[in-house]
């Protein structure tokens, strides 16, 4: 009985050994973590001088300085976020894992839980490089923002795990044949999202499906509070209802493809 | 003494034996057209050491698979330690462990760390002491902060073995545990599960194509052919059966589709 009890409800145990199973898979490659580092450092310089050009050509771009620099390191989050989730997902895939983990006593939940924290330490890793180069760069403070961008943060990073969750589900039911979805499936909501315009620059219909996407509320809160200075609460409450939604769907997508990879035995042949 | 009380001490008998380490029961496993597995049904005694063999195909890891929950099977019910799977899988997968060539360790980490989190994961009292134990038994010691990817073939087995063994589980489902090994060091990993298995009173179920090795280990032996189990008995009993010297022989009467002819021989 006492074993049983052992494997009830969550275990702290079983996430941290999965943190430290990637941790020290980071830790072990340079390549990895100049990757983490590479990739948004190059999005902030080229972005920022953009927005230097623009500025210095355009009145409007003058006041609202900082919309496009913010966006592509908001962006970022929302991106890097969901790839952070997913790297460390396919890590399992490449490496032939899987087997072992789904055969230890860890449980979904908690392997979801230490991919979900996983992606917030590889973000960090990226991103807070990426904002003291916009800083000492081009005078922009991402943190000047305060407390709003705890808000445009949380919401960002519940869309990215949600989508996380959901692509390393299909993943994880049909092979590394379907690895190019963890890699794209964010690009498409990209021009929906509405990072670089507000949403009134859509046509009427397809601003009901922006308006269905969580970002879209964070990069609309965002243009309000750097050209209006002001922060929309009810953009971010809408958000997070939303977000709440897509986790739980996204849960329950993942069980279900997990369900039907063991009902295919997937899980014997992860390969393409 | 009334029924009921002749009812009840029945009940109180069987509760006090312990549950069979695997129980299978009219197991089906069909994947689109082919009937991988095909109604088949056994029950491993705890502490017994069981030989799964059949030629490629035969449904051995589709098998071991649903033994473990991988893969869910079509219809019939596996109970492994007493408790079903998959349903009940968070009572049982702490105290049973599995080694097989379709999985492998996380290359980039070094024996020591694969370790360490295998323990972890299945919450592993006195961790340290346990991967000492483990490099002590199973001569990990020289390479154990090497990285996994940089072992050969016969050192990867052994490690992957050692995380087999972290839990020191009471079920143990191995899927070619000496494939790839040479010949000394294959023998190495026998005599280790057999003096597993006696000091832990473990259950071991084996899939191999190497006979000699079921002979030597397998106190009982299941033959599988097309989904079916074909024959299962002790090595000797088999091999009586068939009136064969090896098990090899009896594999490749089974496999060549011989089995009627050689049985009516053995039995004139």
């Amino acid at each position: 009985m006492r074993e049983a009890a052992l494997h009830r409800g969550l275990s702290m145990h079983r996430i941290g050994a999965m943190i430290l199973r990637y941790w020290y898979l980071l830790m072990s490659s340079w390549p990895r973590l100049l990757e983490l580092l590479y990739w948004p450092a190059l999005q902030v310089i080229t972005w920022g001088f953009l927005q230097l050009y623009i500025a210095q050509n355009a009145n409007f771009f003058a006041r609202a300085g900082g919309t496009l620099i913010g966006a592509v390191i908001l962006w970022d989050i929302l991106f890097r976020g969901q790839l952070g989730f997913s790297i460390s997902f396919l890590e399992e895939m490449w490496a032939r894992n899987l087997g072992n983990l789904m055969m230890s006593p860890l449980k979904p939940i908690e392997f979801l839980l230490a991919l979900m924290i996983m992606s917030l330490i590889r973000l960090a890793i990226g991103v807070i490089p990426m904002t003291l180069l916009a800083l000492f760069l081009f005078h922009f403070n991402v943190y000047s923002l305060g407390l709003p961008l705890i808000a445009f943060f949380c919401n960002l990073i519940f869309t990215s795990w949600a989508v996380g969750i959901f692509v390393s589900g299909l993943v994880l039911r049909n092979g590394l044949g379907a690895e190019s979805i963890v890699w794209t499936l964010m690009f498409a909501v990209m021009p929906l999202a509405c990072i670089y315009y507000p949403v009134s620059v859509l046509p009427g219909w397809l601003q009901y499906v922006a308006w269905s996407l969580p970002p879209t509320y964070v990069f609309e809160g965002m243009r309000a509070l750097l050209i209006e200075h002001t922060f929309r609460t009810d953009l971010m409450l809408d958000a997070l209802a939303i977000n709440a939604g897509l986790l739980v769907a996204s849960f329950w997508a993942f069980l279900a493809l997990l369900r039907s990879a063991k009902k295919h035995g997937s899980l014997l042949s992860s390969g393409e | 003494m009334t029924e009921n009380d002749e009812a009840s001490s029945r009940l109180t008998v069987a509760d006090r034996s312990p549950p069979a380490a695997i129980e299978v029961d009219h197991l089906v496993k069909v994947y689109k057209q082919t009937r991988a597995v095909d109604g088949i049904s056994f029950t491993l005694p705890p502490g017994s050491i069981t030989g799964l063999l059949g030629g490629n195909g035969a449904g051995k890891t589709t098998t071991i698979a649903m033994i473990m929950g991988l893969v869910l099977p079509t219809s019939g019910r596996v109970r492994v330690l007493g408790h079903a799977m998959p349903e009940e899988s968070a009572e049982v997968l702490g105290r049973m462990n599995f080694e097989s060539p379709y999985v492998d360790m996380p290359m980039r980490l070094t024996v020591r760390q694969n370790l360490t989190i295998f323990g972890k994961l299945y919450a592993v009292k006195n961790l340290s002491d346990r991967i000492a134990k483990l490099a002590d038994d199973l001569d990990l010691t020289e390479f154990i902060d090497r990285a996994n990817g940089k072992l050969s073939a016969g050192q990867k087995t052994r490690v992957a073995l050692a995380k087999a063994l972290i839990n020191t589980p009471e079920l143990l489902l191995l899927d070619e545990p000496t494939a790839s090994l040479d010949p000394d060091t294959a023998d190495w990993v026998r005599a280790h599960l057999e003096r597993y298995r006696k000091d832990n009173n473990a259950t071991i179920l084996l899939a191999s194509h190497n006979m000699l090795e079921v002979e030597r280990l397998c106190d009982r032996v299941i033959i599988m052919k097309r989904g079916r189990v074909e024959d299962d008995d002790t090595p000797e009993a088999i091999m009586a059966r068939y009136n064969r010297s090896t098990l090899e022989d009896v594999f490749l009467d089974v496999a060549r589709g011989r089995v009627n002819g050689v049985r009516e021989e053995a039995a004139r």
